[in-house]
């Protein structure tokens, strides 16, 4: 005989079960894990990131205002701005393009696969920068003397700065993208292809239209990612202030400097395009669980 | 025989791998791979005994110290806070869930320099927690080995509550009814039916928040005070060898954080296999 176990679809309701659970005599882990956990996490992440705020903005707007008048600081934003800028667009591509060809088809080594397109996630920042040194470093670099000879300078400089952000943010857009895929059938591709449409029409017309919010996300993480990262960009850029200054390394060298008025400033601009990117996430996010459903049950309009 | 010939010449070209495969695979030679080659080749040129020598002078004996043990600490942490903070975000209901839940993503979206900066001006002598912890006991956070592993709680907190989340949303109520019903304590049914169903997501939470603490440089560079044999981590001994020319050294220091990356990706594939399992024998 089997037993029809309700599986993951079945919707069953939760706050009744919170009713359920207390006339059980719960009331102790009822009260005690939320407040375990607020203040755990009101320690650990919510203290710091207010102290930020606070200190940014201790003195007042017209003080926070006036580190926007400091030329290195101005210089560090923008070229943060400039990577991110080529670093995301090249993500996405790549990322949609991997998406494509690797959800839909089961082959030997899949997993493998993804495990690669991971690797930036679990290897250490600073070794993706030694990586690109030992790589395009004149001296040390496998690639060095084809680079000094062509008279490009990757290491201490842009180009550098923008492969180390592109190398650490890539793998966000396809483990995004790569899971909605593999949820959604084929049949609609098939009938776009059956129709006539070419391949380039599929992925725009079918493809990436019931990707999108999945992307959009992928997008905000790789684009949050780039702006803030540290350590590679660290090993590859030299630090040379107003030339290869990111604005994370500005924050970093304008605290360590004792400019902590400036190092809290550079620190709120970044803090707040992460708040942004979080509300943005969660509002995708909100999207996306409404098209799950409806698509998931259409008859519920 | 020149068609016949043509024909069979023909398919390999015209199998050519389509165009998503071929930006794919461009996209990580270019950018993955060839990094990764160099940093390999230049290892191996070291040869092995120079290699052993290298990555295990006491120096660097040190920070491994350091950077694996305290990341250990911190991810077994985030192991226990990190449960609690996802049973709450799953099974309980009051005021605050949504700014909760909103408040775990923020160390995966606040850039590490910032993250850093935060830790160490809340965990500084004068700092709203490093103030009073220091009168207290005397505990000296940031500038200090305890100031390094703040700094990588922080980092791996949303791994373990981002695993464990999912997993403990799509377990079977049924289970738990039918463990009281048979007369366990809710402390009996918790230890011997959901803990064990949660054990693998929570386990791959911890590894790759262990993961992601050893290898973390930005925030815990700025609230370490970078003294060898006291709180100087693994990454920041890189940069220090690279500082002064050392690039064999640096190298060497980097394939073994190389190797430790990829046995942990390793591990955390397994265990997501050992959860599939367990789920899969569930339905």
């Amino acid at each position: 005989m089997t037993i029809v176990v309700p599986t993951l679809e079945t919707p069953r309701p939760t706050p009744e079960r919170g009713k359920r659970s207390r006339r059980r005599g719960f009331h102790l882990p009822g009260i005690l894990i939320p407040l375990i956990a607020c203040l755990y996490v009101g320690v650990v992440i919510l203290l710091p990131a207010l102290s930020v705020v606070v200190s940014a903005f201790a003195k007042g707007l017209g003080p926070f205002l006036e580190n926007f008048r400091s030329h290195e600081l101005l210089s560090a934003l923008r070229l943060t701005l400039f990577a991110t800028a080529v670093a995301v667009p090249c993500n996405v591509i790549f990322g949609l393009a991997a998406a494509t060809a690797i959800a839909r088809r089961q082959f030997r080594g899949k997993a493998l696969l993804l495990s690669i397109i991971d690797l930036p996630f679990s290897i250490s920042p600073v070794v993706v920068g030694l990586m690109l040194v030992l790589l395009y470093s004149p001296t040390q670099g496998l690639l060095g003397g084809v680079v000094d000879s062509l008279g490009w300078k990757i290491i201490f400089s842009w180009p550098g700065i923008v492969l180390a952000t592109i190398i650490v943010t890539f793998p966000f857009m396809a483990r995004e993208v790569i899971p909605l895929l593999e949820e959604e059938g084929w049949e609609q591709e098939e009938a776009a292809r059956t129709l006539g449409a070419t391949n380039w029409q599929v992925f725009w017309k079918v493809t990436l239209p019931s990707v999108r919010w999945a992307a959009l996300y992928g997008l905000i993480l790789t684009t949050a990612r780039a702006l803030g990262e540290f350590g590679a960009v660290a090993v590859v850029s030299g630090n040379i202030e107003g030339q290869t200054q990111t604005l994370p390394l500005f924050v970093e060298d304008a605290y360590k400097n004792y400019q902590t008025e400036l190092a809290f400033g550079a620190a709120m601009v970044l803090g707040g395009v992460a708040i942004v990117s979080l509300l943005l996430k969660i509002l995708v996010e909100q999207v996306l669980e409404q098209d799950k459903k409806a698509s998931r049950n259409p008859l519920d309009g | 025989m020149a068609p016949a010939l043509l024909r069979r010449w023909r398919p390999p070209a015209l199998a050519l791998p389509s165009w998503p495969w071929r930006i794919t695979w461009t996209y990580l030679g270019l950018i993955l791979f060839l990094p990764l080659g160099a940093m390999l080749l230049k290892a191996a040129r070291v040869g092995p005994v120079g290699f052993w020598e290298m990555a295990t002078t006491p120096e660097a004996l040190a920070t491994y110290r350091v950077s694996f043990g305290l990341a250990l600490v911190a991810s077994l942490i985030n192991g226990v806070f990190g449960l609690v903070v996802a049973w709450a975000l799953v099974r309980c209901r009051f005021p605050g869930q949504r700014l909760l839940d909103a408040l775990i993503d923020l160390p995966f979206a606040l850039p590490t320099a910032v993250a850093g900066l935060a830790l160490t001006a809340v965990y500084s002598t004068n700092g709203w927690l490093g103030q009073p912890l220091n009168e207290a006991f005397g505990l000296k956070v940031a500038f200090a080995a305890p100031g390094v592993a703040v700094a990588m709680v922080f980092i791996s907190l949303p791994f373990v509550v981002r695993t464990v989340e999912p997993v403990l949303r799509s377990l079977e109520r049924e289970q738990e009814e039918a463990s009281w019903c048979l007369g366990a304590s809710p402390l009996q049914t918790t230890v011997r039916v959901v803990l064990p169903q949660l054990l693998p997501a929570i386990l791959g939470g911890v590894a790759q928040g262990y993961s992601r603490a050893v290898g973390e440089y930005g925030s815990v560079v700025m609230i370490s005070s970078n003294v060898p044999f006291r709180d100087l981590i693994t990454p920041t001994l890189i940069i220090q060898k690279l500082e002064e020319y050392d690039f064999e050294a640096a190298t060497v220091i980097g394939s073994v954080m190389l190797i430790f990356s990829l046995f942990s990706l390793l591990v955390i594939n397994l265990l997501q296999v050992w959860g599939q399992r367990y789920q899969g024998n569930q339905a």
